[in-house]
């Protein structure tokens, strides 16, 4: 047993690892529950398996095929969105879908269904999965589409790893003629404003998002900066194709934890001051590689550290449009009165195009995501909140950035679960699982296991 | 190199190389024991731009195959210009003082297997006056210590056997790197913990092309070996015996 943590640093738990490495492979026999884990990206105790054992997908990690015509690429599920980008990007192709760091598996990205600055246009990953092998603790191999084994399939896009481990999988990929983003950045003074701007820009633009200066309050409530994008036509190459894979990662470092002081309100609210008074000055619109537009933390390599010890707790809801407007108020306004300030605020309009995902977190509506510094108890209360609010709301929060949700609130943010318990492995579980579902559903010797809050 | 024949290709090492070669736009022979995971590296390399990939399931223990072998990859490839031998056994130092035979495996593995090849392939790269034989070797070879001796004797031997046969090719233009790698974060050693002194496949197999580009003879990957090696080879005998390495 070591020590493992995830990528919010909270919880940590004792867990076992067993590293996969040949795709053909049997999966390996251990005492207790197994999971597959990538690169850890998740931010709460999805990825996690106290008690258990997480099965390291890493060595999973080759190329199995790419047809440079269609944009057909298959791989191993180990395999991270930066190799495909590395693969892709120069040939032409770019990914359907990508959340906000490269640096995940594309077996997480099917396991969380993840979403990306497209949502309205592109829909979660999911849909761009073509098929992939579920290889279950029986020693079964499942080829799962849309049309083969379709339940499979849906069970496993979101499923949390928990159905299975995905050997490999097939994406279509998205044909691109240039490396830049021509983007646009649109300051808004508020809520109305942000919905204003979101809903003329989605009709021109197929990557949106917005920063919000969640220490703004009043009249400013909800005030921030609409970032709208397109892939560049050819005519803006700056750089041949081939060369546009290289990094543009600042190669910043995080050294170490810094100490808690560091942040606080006041830093936090320079910190909101000064960008949001920055970037409304900067040329809009303008040429931004890729990287830097999609990827903008991971040139900073370990930013979760800034957090410290204690690490942090992130908090990504959905509501619906019905609702939206008085919740999403709620929501900003709570959070800013919180006295714990959220660094990165982040909210972006979810289109309603679905996943083929029974367990997929985007649902129509606007998505707020927040993080916020481990000041323990009063934190807690904090989310606990914002979590009532969205509950409320008719919305939902994101498992993969969850590491505290009753599980009253699981069951209203997921009423396929229980269809979906019945594909789980028997062999599989989470600490996430566990936590959500205290009347173990897949694993009754496991009852009591939970983690405890600080 | 631009035509590589690569044996014990499944090892973590040796995939790590491929793909690098592969990136190079090397033609590939693969050969290994498992043709499904065979198959898995040598997919992996054509996706990664080798323009021509080929393998082969085999038993490198089976040395009377070993001509045949070269042969045909020689067809395969027309030519090689290059060749990678990263198989290889870490053994049981305690089993193999309990059995020959399992002394035996570790030494036909690591030693007799590499040098039948070494045969083959030297004698065609002679014959053509150009080449490079790229072989793995260990630190463990450098000097025999009670924890390992049945290893470190199996590459002991290999990296003498380079020495000669660098000095024999010496004059043919034909070039031998010795690579020796310390602890490396693979599957052989998956059960041993890991500490500072572990590299990354990743990193031993950019060592091992820059040595191979450089037409070097013997190199220590990562470097700080070559220091830890000479003062482990320093230490008088007298002493040494009486150390628990």
């Amino acid at each position: 047993m070591s020590t493992s943590d995830s990528w919010g640093r909270f919880p940590r738990v004792e867990q076992q690892t067993r590293a996969l490495v040949w795709r053909s492979d049997a999966l390996p026999r251990v005492d207790g529950p197994v999971l597959p884990h990538g690169l850890g990206r998740s931010y709460g105790d999805s990825c996690l398996n106290d008690g258990g054992t997480v099965l390291l997908t890493a060595g999973l990690d080759r190329l199995i095929d790419f047809d440079p015509t269609t944009g057909v690429v298959r791989c191993e599920a180990g395999v991270s969105l930066d190799t495909l980008l590395r693969l892709a990007v120069p040939r032409g192709w770019f990914l359907p879908v990508t959340p906000g760091t490269k640096f995940v598996t594309v077996g997480g990205a099917i396991a969380n269904d993840v979403h990306g600055k497209n949502h309205h246009r592109a829909g979660t990953f999911g849909r761009h999965v073509r098929r992939f092998e579920l290889v279950r603790s029986d020693g079964s191999r499942r080829m799962c589409s849309p049309v083969e084994n379709a339940d499979w399939f849906g069970a496993t896009i979101g499923g949390l790893g928990l159905t299975g481990l995905v050997t490999w999988a097939e994406v279509q990929l998205t044909p691109i003629r240039n490396p830049f983003v021509v983007q646009e950045t649109v300051p808004f003074d508020n809520l109305d404003g942000f919905m204003r701007v979101s809903a003329e820009s989605e009709a021109d633009h197929d990557f949106t998002m917005s920063w919000v200066d969640c220490l703004a309050r009043g009249r400013k409530l909800g005030r921030g900066l609409f970032y709208r994008g397109n892939f560049a036509p050819t005519q803006f190459d700056r750089l041949p194709l081939a060369k546009s894979h290289l990094s543009h990662g600042s190669g910043l470092a995080v050294p170490m934890d810094l100490p808690g002081f560091c942040l606080n309100r006041l830093s936090v609210s320079a910190f909101n001051f000064l960008y949001y008074h920055r970037e409304r000055t900067r040329p809009s619109p303008r040429l931004v590689h890729y990287d830097p537009f999609f990827y903008p933390l991971d040139s900073v390599y370990g930013w979760n550290r800034i957090y410290g010890r204690k690490g942090f707790l992130q908090f990504q809801c959905v509501v619906p449009h019905a609702t939206a407007r008085d919740a999403l108020k709620e929501l900003l306004e709570r959070s800013a009165r919180g006295g714990l300030p959220s660094f990165l605020s982040v909210l972006k309009t979810f289109g309603d195009l679905p996943s083929p995902g029974w367990m997929s977190f985007p649902r129509p509506g606007y998505t707020l995501a927040l993080d916020f510094a481990n000041r323990g108890e009063k934190t807690w209360r904090l989310v606990e909140e914002l979590d009532r609010v969205t509950r409320e709301a008719g919305g939902a929060v994101y498992p993969a950035k969850d590491a505290r949700m009753s599980p009253e609130s699981f069951a209203a943010y997921f009423p396929q679960r229980e269809r979906f318990a019945a594909y789980i492995d028997p062999a599989f579980s989470s600490s996430f699982w566990r936590r959500v579902n205290p009347v173990p559903l897949p694993l009754p010797s496991l009852e009591g296991r939970q983690v405890s809050i600080p | 190199m631009k035509k590589v024949i690569v044996l014990g290709a499944t090892s973590a090492i040796a995939q790590a190389t491929v793909r690098l070669l592969a990136a190079r736009g090397a033609a590939l022979y693969l050969v290994g024991r498992n043709a499904a995971n065979l198959e898995a590296v040598a997919r992996d390399a054509s996706t990664r731009g080798a323009p021509k990939v080929e393998f082969r399931a085999l038993d490198l223990n089976d040395c009377e195959a070993h001509a045949s072998l070269v042969e045909r990859a020689w067809q395969a490839l027309g030519g090689l210009d290059g060749a990678v031998l990263a198989h290889g056994v870490l053994g049981d130092q305690a089993e193999s003082q309990r059995s020959w035979a399992a002394t035996e495996l570790v030494l036909r593995t690591n030693f007799l297997s590499a040098a039948s090849l070494l045969t083959e392939l030297a004698n065609r790269f002679e014959a053509q006056k150009a080449g490079t034989l790229v072989v793995i070797s260990s630190v463990a070879g450098d000097r025999g210590r009670q924890s390992n001796y049945v290893y470190g004797a199996s590459k002991g031997a290999l990296t003498v056997f380079l020495q000669g046969l660098r000095n024999r090719l010496a004059k043919s233009g034909v070039a031998v790197v010795t690579v020796k790698p310390g602890f490396v974060d693979t599957p052989m050693t998956a059960h041993v913990p890991k500490n500072k002194l572990f590299a990354s496949p990743e990193q031993v197999a950019r060592g091992l092309l820059k040595a191979a580009d450089g037409r070097k003879n013997e190199v220590y990957v990562p470097g700080f070996w070559a220091l830890i090696m000479l003062i482990i080879r320093s230490i008088p005998e007298p002493v040494f015996k009486r150390l628990k390495l």
